[in-house]
C-alpha cells in the first residue's frame, strides 16, 4: 500500500499540487485520472522521489519515503518499477540488454540465470524473438511492452505507469492495460497508473482517483465513476461523444 | 554563475562515488576507451602530422639571419609541439570531437527520461554515466598526446626533407638540443587536467539539459564553448604553476 498525505508542490510560484491525500491499495490497479496538465505526472514524480514535494508525506507500507535521505531511498527504489510515458528505454542497448540491465546492476546472477529471467519477462509481455532489436526498431506498443518487462524484471513490489497507453491505437492500448492489471494481480503489486483514457478507467480501474487542477476531486472505482454526480468529474468523463452515448 | 559552479561541483562529487557494480564499470571503461580514444586517433594523427610540418616550415622561413643556425628549426618545432600544440590544441579539438558527443548523449538520455529511469531503478546516474568517461579520458588522452607529439615531430621532419630547407642531421640535432624531460611531464599533466574538464563539463551540460531535441543542441554548444574557455584558462594557470 502507498499512502500520500497532504502533498503540495509548486514550480516557481505556480502551485501544481494542492494538499493531495490518497491511498493506493496493494494487489490492485490504482488509477490517477485527470485532464492533461492537471498534475498527474507531477504527483507520480513526487511519489517516486524524482520531485521533492514542498509539503506532505509519501509512505510505502509504513516506511516514510519522503523523510528518508537519498541513500535510504535506494533500498525502496530497488522494489520499484516504473513505466515512463515515452518508454525511456536505453537506446544504446538491445531489448535483451534493457531488460537485463536492472539484474546486472543489482543481482549477482550468472548470465544464464539473467537471460532466463529476461526471456521469462519478455514472454510474459508477449514479446518473443525481439531480443536483439534496438529501441529504434520497435513500434510504440513494443516499446511499452519492453518497458513493462524491464520494470518487472526485478520483481518489484510497487509499479508506476505514466500514461502507459498514450500514443497507441485503442486495441494495443487495451492489451497494455490488461497486461498491467494482470501482472498486478499475479504478483500482488501496488500499481499506480496515470491516464486520461476513459477506456482504461472502465477496463482496469479498481480504484480511481480524480485530480482536477492539482486538487484531489473525487475517489471511487470503475462502477461508481459513471454514476457520480460530481460536476468536474462528469465534464471529464463525458467529454467524448462515445461516453455521452454510453450514458444514454 | 556561482550557482552553476556549485551545481557542477555537486555533480562531480556525486559522480566520484564508488560504482555500484565493479564488473559493469570495467565493461563501460573498456567501451569508453574505444569510443573516446581509439575513435579519436585518426583525427589526432592527421592534424598532428600537418601542424608539425607547418611549424617546422614556418620556423625555417623565418630564419633569414646567417647568425641563427638551422638546427633552431628542430628545437623550436619540438618546444612548441610539446609545450603547447599537442596538449592544448589537440585537447581543444577533442572538446569538439568528444565533448559535444558526451553532452548530446547524456542530454538525450535526460530529455527522454532515461536518466529518471536510472534513478528509479536505484542507480546513481552521475556515477553510472559520467565516471567511466572521466576515468577513460584521463587515461587515454595522455596516450593520444604522446602519439600526437611523435607524429608532429615526424611531420616536421618530412616537411624539412621535402622542402629541402633543412637537412635531417640539422633537424635531429635541433630536436635533441637542450632537451628538458620535465616538459613532457608538463604536457601530460596539462592533458590530464584538460581531459577531466572535457568530460566532466560536457557531462554536466548534458545532465542538466531540460526540454527537447533543440535544447540538447544548445547544451552541446554551451558545453563546447565553456570547456574551451576553461581549457585556455587552466593552460595559463598550469603554465604559471609549473614552468615559471
Ligand atoms: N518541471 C516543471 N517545471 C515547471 N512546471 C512544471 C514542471 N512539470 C510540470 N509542470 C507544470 O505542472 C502542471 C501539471 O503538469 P503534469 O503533471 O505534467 O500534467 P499531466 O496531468 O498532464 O501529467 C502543468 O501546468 C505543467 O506546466
Ligand atoms: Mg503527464
Amino acid at each position: 500500500m502507498i499512502e500520500v498525505r497532504n502533498i503540495s508542490k509548486s514550480f516557481k510560484g505556480h502551485q501544481v499540487l494542492k494538499d493531495v491525500s490518497a491511498t493506493f491499495e496493494k494487489g490492485q490497479t490504482n488509477l490517477i485520472i485527470g485532464q492533461s496538465g492537471s498534475g498527474k505526472t507531477v504527483l507520480m514524480k513526487c511519489l517516486v522521489g524524482l520531485y521533492q514535494a514542498d509539503q506532505g508525506q509519501v509512505i510505502y507500507d509504513d516506511r516514510v519515503f519522503s523523510d528518508m535521505p537519498e541513500y535510504e531511498r535506494m533500498n525502496i527504489r530497488k522494489e520499484v518499477g516504473m513505466l515512463f510515458q515515452g518508454g525511456a528505454l536505453f537506446d544504446s542497448k538491445t531489448v535483451e540488454e534493457n531488460v537485463m540491465f536492472p539484474l546486472s546492476m543489482f543481482t549477482n546472477q550468472s548470465f544464464e540465470e539473467k537471460l532466463e529471467r529476461v526471456n521469462f519477462c519478455l514472454r510474459r509481455v508477449n514479446l518473443e524473438n525481439a531480443n536483439k532489436l534496438h529501441p529504434s526498431e520497435l513500434s510504440g506498443g513494443m516499446i511499452k511492452r519492453v518497458a513493462i518487462a524491464r520494470a518487472i524484471s526485478v520483481n518489484p513490489r510497487y509499479l508506476f505507469c505514466d500514461e502507459p497507453n498514450s500514443g497507441l491505437d485503442p486495441r494495443t492500448a487495451g492489451v497494455i492495460d490488461n497486461l498491467i492489471s494482470e501482472i498486478t494481480e499475479e504478483y500482488g503489486m501496488t500499481t499506480i497508473v496515470n491516464t486520461h483514457d476513459m477506456n482504461s478507467v472502465l477496463q482496469i480501474g479498481e480504484k480511481v482517483v480524480f485530480i482536477h487542477e492539482g486538487n484531489l476531486w473525487w475517489t471511487g472505482d470503475k462502477q461508481q465513476v459513471l454514476k457520480s454526480e460530481n460536476k468536474e468529474l462528469n465534464k471529464f468523463i463525458f467529454a467524448s461523444e462515445l461516453t455521452r452515448r454510453l450514458k444514454k | 554563475m556561482i550557482r552553476t559552479v556549485g551545481k557542477y561541483v555537486l555533480l562531480v562529487r556525486e559522480a566520484f562515488r564508488r560504482p555500484d557494480k565493479g564488473r559493469v564499470f570495467r565493461k563501460q571503461l573498456l567501451f569508453e576507451f574505444q569510443s573516446l580514444g581509439i575513435e579519436s586517433l585518426g583525427i589526432v594523427l592527421f592534424i598532428s602530422a600537418f601542424t608539425g610540418g607547418i611549424a617546422a616550415l614556418q620556423t625555417a622561413y623565418n630564419i633569414d639571419s646567417p647568425l641563427i643556425p638551422l638546427t633552431m628549426v628542430g628545437f623550436v618545432t619540438r618546444q612548441s609541439i610539446i609545450l603547447e600544440f599537442s596538449p592544448t590544441i589537440i585537447s581543444l579539438i577533442l572538446v569538439g570531437k568528444v565533448g559535444s558527443r558526451i553532452t548530446s548523449e547524456i542530454g538525450t538520455m535526460k530529455v527522454t527520461e532515461q536518466i529518471d529511469a536510472l534513478k528509479i531503478m536505484g542507480v546513481n546516474p552521475a556515477n553510472y554515466l559520467i565516471l567511466p568517461k572521466i576515468t577513460a579520458a584521463m587515461i587515454i588522452n595522455p596516450i593520444l598526446i604522446i602519439f600526437s607529439i611523435v607524429i608532429s615531430l615526424l611531420g616536421g621532419y618530412l616537411a624539412c626533407e621535402f622542402s629541402g630547407l633543412v637537412t635531417l642531421a640539422d633537424y635531429l640535432e635541433g630536436l635533441r638540443f637542450d632537451f628538458e624531460p620535465f616538459t613532457i611531464t608538463y604536457a601530460i599533466v596539462k592533458t590530464i587536467v584538460f581531459a577531466f574538464l572535457i568530460t566532466s563539463v560536457s557531462g554536466f551540460y548534458g545532465y542538466y539539459t531540460e526540454g527537447g531535441a533543440l535544447d540538447v543542441g544548445n547544451s552541446s554548444t554551451k558545453a563546447v564553448v565553456n570547456t574551451s574557455i576553461l581549457i585556455i584558462l587552466f593552460d595559463l594557470i598550469l603554465t604559471q604553476l609549473m614552468l615559471v
